[in-house]
């Protein structure tokens, strides 16, 4: 247990026999496939609260882990040369509806590496829950790291979702990532990522939220194009209606040349929602370019006006474009 | 203006650019922004006038637009399924069928995004597919033929009767005399006004012979 201010809360409240099963189940609901969590030549992690469930290393894949007072610390290493050829999955959650879970992750892909990761938070029954993830990752020399976040929320909006990462994309070296939170309310999302891209790297930052109710949704995404023909996209999309609020920040500097970098937002308001773009691009290099786009309103009428046309009522039609740009 | 489309006809509504044909096929849609000053629309003898486009498509009256909205997320599958009543309500060999109707190979294209990664044409291509998949009772075609990648305009108008056969009502928008031809029904539309309705020979005859060169200003092809 911890304290929050005078309040005590319990971390773990479920009968552990029975949690692994739970967390599977809500791993299900969120669209992973529980039984990947239990092959022998997948490597995978299942952390409930502060606690390991499980957990399987697979070759070229070096998985420390530690729990600590209110989550989990984690390095994991792909090591030199192994071209990971199935999925890491990770799953994280908190069953019962109050906690916090801090998740420290250090994750290092290593020279001429290949790995792609699943990640999924699931926080089914949440009221008062506080997920929260400091991360560093390090791509070595042309190595290349795919991670793909999905959250699973509770409809009661009682989450505090923060995650931070640092990552370092050295020569030749490719990191493509996806954070995808359209299931189930936001509650607070405040997601911060900053990337230095170094020669000849490939960064990829793509995010998709959904806000309903009272909602805070906040995004910042920076990238540093600090080596020389060093690439990045940064894509976001989120949907927000009712009283949601959401701000997208995404930052791009281009400081070497032939560093090329596009920020590319879409946001769409229904009812007394707000959202905000900012897009920061900056060049101190003359050969470097970098380009923007925001996109802030309704749903497009004309898209609405199509599937009217084909036979929907207008809030299917909303709802259908609107599921389509999360998809 | 009046004009009339009969069951299972085609008619087809030429006229110079800035005539207000796409205006028509709004105001028929009800559209957004478009609806008549002074009149009525009926369809099937009901006063559609007041109807939302959904209220209007759930009759079975439906519009292809001359540029077709691009949908990010949206694939073909989708696209066409929402139009045929819903995703697992038609079989997917009924979508692929409809695909090949217009010269779009299935395996290529069913699976893709209707976004900005399709051309113009093909966007188009995948429009004509959703109303065939829709099977509606009245279709509004605005211009088919614009910016269309067919090799020939024969497979548009061999579309159009296809729409016919299966007992649609067609009323096309167009420049091309080549559909103008094929249709059972012609009008010459000018300045916002219906100025003739005839069979496509007479219409097609009185426009090269009255509109060439087009001047809307004289007001001279109002009326007979």
């Amino acid at each position: 247990m911890i304290l929050r201010g005078n309040e005590r809360v319990d971390i773990i409240k479920f009968d552990a026999s029975k949690e692994f099963t739970a967390i599977e189940d809500a791993y299900k609901r969120s669209g992973g496939d529980p039984s990947v969590l239990k092959m022998a030549d997948v490597s995978s992690l299942v952390v409930s609260g502060n606690k390991i469930l499980s957990a399987n290393q697979t070759e070229g894949v070096v998985l420390e882990k530690k729990s600590t007072e209110s989550g989990v610390d984690i390095v994991l290493t792909i090591k030199k040369g192994h071209n990971i050829p199935n999925p890491i999955h990770l799953c994280f959650g908190i069953l019962p509806k109050e906690g916090v879970q801090q998740i420290n992750v250090t994750m290092i892909a290593e020279e001429d590496s290949s790995v792609e990761l699943i990640a999924h938070c699931t926080f089914p029954n949440s009221e008062h829950v506080i997920h929260k993830m400091d991360g560093k990752i390090i791509i070595q020399k042309n190595a290349s790291l795919t991670y793909n976040e999905t959250h699973f929320h509770g409809e009661k909006g009682g989450v505090e979702v923060i995650p931070k990462a640092k990552i370092t994309i050295e020569e030749g070296g490719r990191y493509y990532t996806g954070f995808a939170l359209v299931t189930g309310r936001v509650g607070l999302l405040d997601f911060d990522y900053e990337v230095d891209a170094g020669k000849d790297s490939i960064c990829e930052l793509n995010a998709k939220v959904y806000g309903k109710g009272d909602d805070k949704i906040f995004i910042k995404e920076k990238v540093f194009l600090n080596g020389e023909n060093a690439r990045s996209v940064i894509k976001s999309r989120v949907a927000i209606s009712d009283n949601a609020v959401a701000e997208f920040t995404g930052v791009t500097e281009g400081h070497a040349p032939y560093a090329r970098g596009h920020v590319d937002c879409v946001e769409v308001v229904q009812g007394n929602a707000i959202a905000k773009a900012v897009p920061i691009v900056m060049v101190d290099n003359p050969l470097a370019k970098v380009t923007h786009e925001a996109a802030i309103g309704s749903v497009d009428k004309k898209q609405v006006d199509t599937l009217c046309a084909r036979g929907l009522e207008e809030n299917e039609a909303v709802d259908a474009i609107v599921k389509g740009m999360l998809k | 203006m009046d004009l009339e489309v009969g069951e299972s006809e085609i008619h087809s509504v030429i006229g110079p650019n800035g005539a207000g044909k796409s205006t028509l096929a709004y105001l028929l849609m009800g559209i957004g922004g478009y609806s008549p000053e002074e009149g009525s629309v009926y369809f099937n003898n009901e006063d559609i006038t007041q109807f939302t486009i959904t209220q209007r498509s759930k009759r079975g009256i439906t519009l292809a637009w001359q540029e077709p909205a691009r949908f990010e997320g949206l694939t073909v599958y989708d696209y066409l399924s929402i139009g045929a009543g819903g995703v697992g309500k038609v079989s997917e060999n009924t979508l692929r069928h409809a695909l090949e109707m217009v010269d779009l190979s299935p395996d290529k294209y069913l699976y893709r995004e209707v976004s900005e990664a399709l051309s113009g044409g093909e966007r188009k291509r995948i429009e004509m597919a959703s109303i065939l998949t829709m099977k509606p009772k009245l279709v509004i075609l605005d211009e088919p033929d614009s910016g269309i990648d067919f090799v020939s305009l024969k497979d548009i108008v061999a579309l159009i009767q296809d729409l016919k056969k299966n007992g649609s009502s067609v009323l096309v928008i167009t420049h091309r005399k080549e559909i103008a031809l094929a249709s059972d029904k012609a009008s010459l539309m000018c300045d916002g006004m219906i100025v003739k309705t005839g069979s496509p020979a007479e219409i097609n005859d009185f426009f090269m012979k009255k509109c060439k060169p087009c001047d809307v200003e004289t007001y001279d092809l109002k009326g007979e």
